[in-house]
């Protein structure tokens, strides 16, 4: 017998498909179902709110179509492109530096990195209502900073067609900063201190053991964070609702919140399909991508 | 300090003093929405916000709590949230210990398969489908109601997963022994599996409890009046009233209503809750 791993023995016998039965209905019902409804209502046409588009009527790709020559859907979708690429390394850097900070054996240190990582935990929508009085013209906090320091442009951040997404993105980057931060924290302490001390004793700098060992060491934390980062910036739409409501003239419009536009405002159901179905695209062909470039560079390390 | 083995000359201490003073400035950036909102939430009404005296001033009321209190219904916005809550943790637990038992313990035909379908709900997170299941919900009949936030979630991939690598590392000799033994499959699982999984299960339900208290998106969506409404959405629609305008101090109490009960939990049990984000997202 070969030494496999632990998963064995009993053919045939209907237990472990009853044990996994429960899990499974409902992510059948509510992943894998909905996947497949979307992209069947995607090649309808179907508008609610219009007596005559009441009930689905087939046009093929027409939604499609139809969604790529439209001018907002290329806002959209470039408002998502600059919302993901801005928070997400932002975001990171951010936790990686707070990890760094709060690794340091310092008198209160637990309080910094309570203080990092309690937007985590609070609602979305909460501190987005914290946040729209920061943003106040004259006197918000935001403001008054800024100007304290010489900023001289535009106060009303929401409500300015090219500021709107800019402070969607800032609150994005302080809510979710000291979540990856925990991350890195678990990553920092797990290094092995002998490696340092080697690279002590060889003169090494502290900037050399940070970009010659700390990182490379770290990078399947990095892969991690950067996944979920990502996957987690396309959802992160709550604080959309509070502060901008996606304007102005769809200025912080990003794509779920347009798909909840489309299918909750306007009542499309063919387009807000379509939609759907663009967002799983989108989601899938970064995670596959993810996924096989770490399996790669895994084998890689092995070899 | 003594015994200080960082030692080093006066350089080096002025660099940790700069490193201390910039670790605690950025803290306190990060810090000072929530202290402002507290702050906030416990200035008089009448007291318009906008003067450098925001901070300090006295004299503090709960006057704002009692107000916003009395112009939504913050009170059957908890128990929803709470059923919500307790719903989802009731049935994932059982949910995700069978499925990862099922993985870690058996082999059997087409096991990659399921394992991969199941994978997808952690790629294709819940919120992005809200529309198509939005049709399903219509269609089970269960539209406005508690049970229909939590459903979608009654199911677990991260969480299977989570448990099945935990079932993985526990020694194959401690299995085998219990089968030697003759144990049935629950035994197995109540007695060799499930005892050095109990912190997982616990770090999971700390992290799901934290998700689903926050979460506002699908029961914006899939509910339409407050006796299924849970907390963040109930926020919500308090700050659309009409008559909140740009009333501060009572926005600051709405926000600190649905922050605190889970914040305060969570200051106590500050360690656990980050340990169980690590744990439950690190595995």
């Amino acid at each position: 017998m070969t030494a496999s791993a632990r998963p064995r023995r009993r053919r045939a016998s209907p237990l472990p498909y009853l044990l996994i039965l429960p899990t499974f209905i409902f992510v059948a019902l509510f992943t894998i179902w909905p996947m497949l409804l979307a992209g069947y209502q995607s090649l309808f046409l179907q508008r609610l709110n219009m007596a005559r588009y009441r009930t689905p009527t087939f046009t093929g790709f027409q939604n499609y179509v139809e969604l790529f020559n439209d001018d907002r859907f290329h806002q959209v979708m470039l408002n998502t492109l600059i919302f993901v690429a801005g928070t997400v390394p932002v975001s990171i850097v951010l936790a990686f530096l707070f990890a760094m900070l709060v690794n340091q054996t310092l008198r209160g240190i637990g309080v910094a990195r309570l203080f990092f990582f309690y937007p985590t935990i609070l609602p979305l929508v909460s501190a987005a209502t914290i946040w729209m009085f920061f943003f106040t013209p004259d006197y918000g906090i935001f403001n008054t900073t800024l100007r304290a320091l010489g900023y001289t442009g535009p106060q009303n951040w929401t409500s300015n067609p090219s500021l709107a997404l800019l402070s969607v993105m800032i609150v994005a980057v302080w809510k979710n900063a000291g979540y990856y931060m925990i991350f890195y924290l678990a990553g920092l302490q797990g290094l092995p201190q002998d490696v340092y001390e080697a690279a002590a004793l060889d003169g090494a700098s502290g900037w050399q053991m940070l970009w010659r060992i700390t990182f490379p060491l770290l990078r399947r934390t990095t892969l991690f964070i950067t996944t979920i980062a990502f996957i987690s910036a396309f959802q992160t739409v709550d604080h959309i609702f509070v502060l901008t409501q996606g304007g102005p003239a769809g200025a912080s419009t990003v794509l779920l919140y347009f798909l909840w536009e489309q299918r909750f405002e306007f009542l499309n159901v063919g387009i807000a399909s379509a939609l759907t179905v663009v967002l799983i695209a989108v989601l899938l062909v970064f995670t596959l991508t993810n996924f096989m470039l770490s399996e790669r560079k895994e084998d890689a390390h092995a070899g | 300090m003594p015994g200080n083995v960082m030692g080093g000359g006066w350089r080096a201490r002025l660099g940790r003093s700069a490193l201390y003073i910039f670790t605690f400035a950025l803290a306190i950036v990060w810090a000072v929405p929530m202290a402002w909102a507290v702050v906030a939430s416990l200035r008089p009404p009448t007291d318009p916000l906008g003067r450098g005296d925001v901070w300090f001033a006295l004299p503090l009321t709960l006057e704002n709590y009692a107000r916003a209190l009395a112009l939504a219904p913050f009170g059957q916005y908890y128990v929803n949230t709470i059923v919500v809550i307790l719903m989802i943790l009731a049935v994932q637990m059982v949910t995700i210990t069978l499925a990862a038992f099922a993985f870690a313990h058996y082999n059997f035909p087409g096991k990659r398969v399921i394992f991969y379908l199941v994978l997808l709900q952690l790629m294709i997170p819940t919120t992005a489908l809200l529309a198509p299941n939005f049709a399903t919900i219509r269609a089970l009949g269960l539209f406005d109601t508690r049970l229909a936030i939590a459903i979608p979630y009654f199911g677990s991939a991260f969480g299977a997963f989570l448990l099945r690598q935990v079932f993985l590392d526990i020694p194959r000799d401690l299995v085998d022994a219990g089968v030697m033994d003759g144990c049935r499959w629950w035994q197995l699982l109540r007695h060799i599996y499930l005892p050095p999984a109990v912190p997982t299960l616990i770090a999971f339900g700390l992290s799901s409890t934290a998700w689903h208290w926050n979460e506002f998106l699908w029961p914006l969506v899939i509910t339409n009046s407050d006796k299924a409404r849970p907390l963040t959405a109930g926020l919500v629609r308090f700050t659309q009233l009409g008559e909140i305008g740009a009333q501060w101090a009572l926005l600051s109490a709405a926000t600190l209503i649905v922050i605190l009960p889970l914040f305060v939990v969570f200051l106590f049990f500050q360690k656990r809750f980050i340990q169980s984000f690590v744990y439950s997202g690190i595995k």
